[in-house]
């Protein structure tokens, strides 16, 4: 296992990513970043203003990754520039495009023709770009069963502009976990080498007889990779505990004694789960069922004398 | 600002007797009438005020887990509702919430029921009346708190009358300024007024909102007034906090986040607060990864039981520390992480505090335990 990690690739340094961040005015790109990076929260959203011209942002994720984010003001006077003088400066070297559609959005030609023109500037300039479209503000749908009628009808108009890009999609709203999923993939993607982390990872839940351990990005508590050894109902507990742990991290950081979240354990009669600090950039949560006391002892353990050997590790997945 | 707060500005002789409009009290059939519930001599709080003062959204808020703001789209409530809230062994206790505008001196309807201020106002009763600080105080809301209070002063001396000072929150209300402005007027004109018409009723005020732990701070103090048991819980968290070097402990109620007893401290809000957070994760993080088990042929998470405990370290080496000691209740400290080192010595004690809990609540069957 040692071999195999000094054996990766040292040296390269993968340097910024560049991430677009795409869709109309109004329709919730700075709400969204300002929640996942910059520890808002959903109810804070309200006090932004509208975002002019280009909003450079510099995220520095697992320690060595930097997110180059670019999020495009959406007003109509501002799209218009992008097509014309910035259009190159804008559209190449792009990672990553994320296009954001407003479900309530009065004018949806009008939006599908500015996607029809981004998509444009990205075959030509960044054809290799990985695409999501997040279909946002889903909470505006009365209904939940309607949700995913309402998704479907949206994902089938927006494939119908795809040019024959392939393209990710994802249903969110900032009030609840859905925004977490799709940042979470946005960001795995980005992630060089995860296979391999993924493997460690599967390794060390073995090891510890867990029923899953799961690696979360220290800042946003986006989850970068996980081992699961039995079947959990639930295919979305992922975002959910990333938007639970968020959520208390930052209500920690309002009381009077500005405490930030440090680690926890919870558990019943039927599980135990540990959630500690683990590398430089990362958290991580071990699960156990087993009730005994010498299973939670060797947990801590365990989790101590993995530290070191993920932190050599989780480094050079990045590529440095 | 200014503009939108009205007050009545002197303190009158209540020489007439106000029209509240013919008729109000009878209403249409409501939703869910229990009937048998008002036979029951269950503690009982009521929640009166004029309409749209936010009564029924601080029910649903706290006891529905309703969201702040989809309680925008409640509609008003036409009839009495009752419901009883039986989450724990310590206490059980009924919240009537009577349609805005209601005469408080007259009869009203409960199905086919009537019922009147002797009933609302007898026993271990107390009044929760809203005001809603964005619209001010005059006319028919100010009269009806002096009538309510006089009402329920004439059958039954102990009520106790909570006025909270509701939606200090929004444009408004920026900054605590204009908060404690707004109290210091509200609280000048009632007591004037109660004061004017030789009317004696304990009032405490308080400043609420649903959009924050407010309410949930003040409805709690209004529940703990009326649990017997109270006192003997105080002095039974002082022994922990002192045996353990505890800082700050509360029992709260997991399912409505109401605290139900606190030690002798004050209480900080803030530490209330990340309490009251606390659960939120224990709860939901529990749900998740807790064992299903079939409930009457539906699955159903074991979520919050018997062996429920958390421990969240925070950065300012303290602890928050988490056990359940008896259906739906959880104890919950704030430890220092230096006294925390001595888990085994906390939990001990909180088992015995535990033993000493299910006594209060089943002396008899503790009793045959021991005998036992």
């Amino acid at each position: 296992r040692r071999e195999a990690a000094r054996g990766a690739p040292q040296g390269r340094k993968m340097g910024k990513k560049k991430v677009l961040l795409m869709g109309k005015q109004g329709s919730g790109k700075t709400s969204m970043r300002s929640i996942i990076f910059a520890n808002y929260l959903a109810n804070d959203t309200r006090r932004l203003s509208p975002t002019l011209d280009v909003e450079h942002s510099n995220v520095r994720f697992l320690g060595d990754l930097v997110l180059n984010l670019w999020d495009c003001g959406g007003q109509e006077h501002f799209y218009e520039s992008y097509f014309d003088s910035q259009r190159d400066e804008i559209f190449r070297g792009v990672e990553v495009l994320i296009y954001v559609f407003d479900i309530e959005t009065p004018d949806a030609d009008k939006d599908f023709g500015y996607f029809d023109g981004v998509l444009q500037a990205i075959e030509q300039n960044s054809p290799d770009a990985r695409i999501f479209c997040l279909v946002h503000k889903m909470d505006l749908v009365g209904e939940e069963h309607m949700r995913d009628a309402t998704f479907e009808e949206w994902k089938a108009r927006i494939s119908e502009h795809s040019r024959d890009m392939a393209m990710e999609y994802f249903q969110t709203s900032i009030w609840d976990e859905t925004l977490y999923r799709a940042w979470s993939s946005i960001v795995y993607s980005l992630i060089p080498n995860v296979g391999l982390l993924e493997s460690h990872l599967e390794e060390f839940c073995n090891i510890c007889d867990a029923d899953e351990i799961v690696l979360f990005e220290r800042a946003t508590f986006l989850v970068i990779s996980h081992s699961t050894a039995r079947p959990y109902r639930d295919p979305h507990r992922f975002e959910k505990v990333s938007n639970i742990i968020k959520q208390f991290k930052l209500s920690c950081s309002k009381s009077n004694a500005h405490a930030a979240f440090d680690g926890m354990e919870v558990s019943n009669s039927t599980f135990k789960a540990f959630i500690e600090k683990f590398t430089s950039n990362t958290y991580i949560m071990v699960i156990i069922s087993k009730d005994t006391a010498a299973q939670t002892a060797t947990v801590q353990l365990n989790i101590n004398a993995a530290k070191q050997h993920f932190e050599r590790f989780v480094p050079q997945t990045t590529g440095l | 600002p200014q503009s939108a707060k009205r007050h009545a500005t002197s303190a009158q002789k209540m020489t007439e007797a106000w029209d509240y409009g013919s008729s109000i009290n009878t209403f249409p059939e409501s939703v869910e009438v229990d009937p048998s519930i008002l036979s029951e001599a269950s503690p009982k709080v009521l929640l009166v005020g004029a309409r749209r003062s936010g009564k029924s959204s601080i029910y649903r808020v706290l006891f529905s887990k309703m969201s702040p703001h989809e309680t925008l789209f409640l509609e008003s409530t036409n009839a009495l509702e009752i419901s009883r809230i039986s989450n724990s062994k310590l206490i059980t206790f009924q919240i009537w919430d009577f349609p805005g505008g209601f005469d408080p001196r007259g009869e009203f309807q409960y199905g086919d029921a009537v019922v009147g201020p002797s009933t609302a106002y007898s026993g271990s009763t107390a009044v929760v009346m809203c005001v809603d600080a964005q619209v001010g105080l005059e006319g028919e809301a100010l009269r009806r708190i002096i009538d309510t209070a006089e009402a329920a002063s004439t059958i039954n001396p102990s009520v106790r009358l909570h006025v909270f000072i509701h939606k200090v929150d929004g444009e408004l209300f920026p900054s605590d300024d204009e908060k404690l402005e707004t109290k210091t007027q509200i609280v000048t004109l009632i007591n004037d007024h109660l004061e004017e018409n030789n009317i004696h009723i304990s009032v405490t005020y308080s400043l609420t909102s649903i959009y924050d732990n407010s309410i949930s701070e003040c409805f709690s103090k209004v529940v703990q007034e009326l649990i017997p048991s109270y006192g003997v819980l105080e002095k039974l968290l002082d022994t922990l906090n002192s045996t353990c070097n505890i800082e700050k402990s509360f029992i709260f109620d997991v399912m409505s986040k109401l605290y139900y007893a606190t030690d002798s401290n004050p209480v900080d809000l803030q530490t209330h607060e990340l309490c009251s957070d606390m659960i939120d994760v224990v709860i939901d993080i529990s749900g998740i990864y807790g064992a299903v088990t079939e409930v009457g042929g539906r699955p159903k998470v074991q979520a919050y039981d018997a062996a429920s405990a958390s421990a969240i370290k925070l950065s300012n080496e303290l602890v928050l520390y988490l056990r359940e000691v008896s259906t739906s209740l959880a104890l919950v400290c704030l430890v220092r992480a230096r006294n925390f080192k001595k888990r085994g010595l906390i939990d001990y004690n909180i088992d015995t505090f535990k033993t000493a809990l299910a006594e209060i609540f089943e002396p008899e069957a503790s009793e045959a335990q021991a005998e036992r």
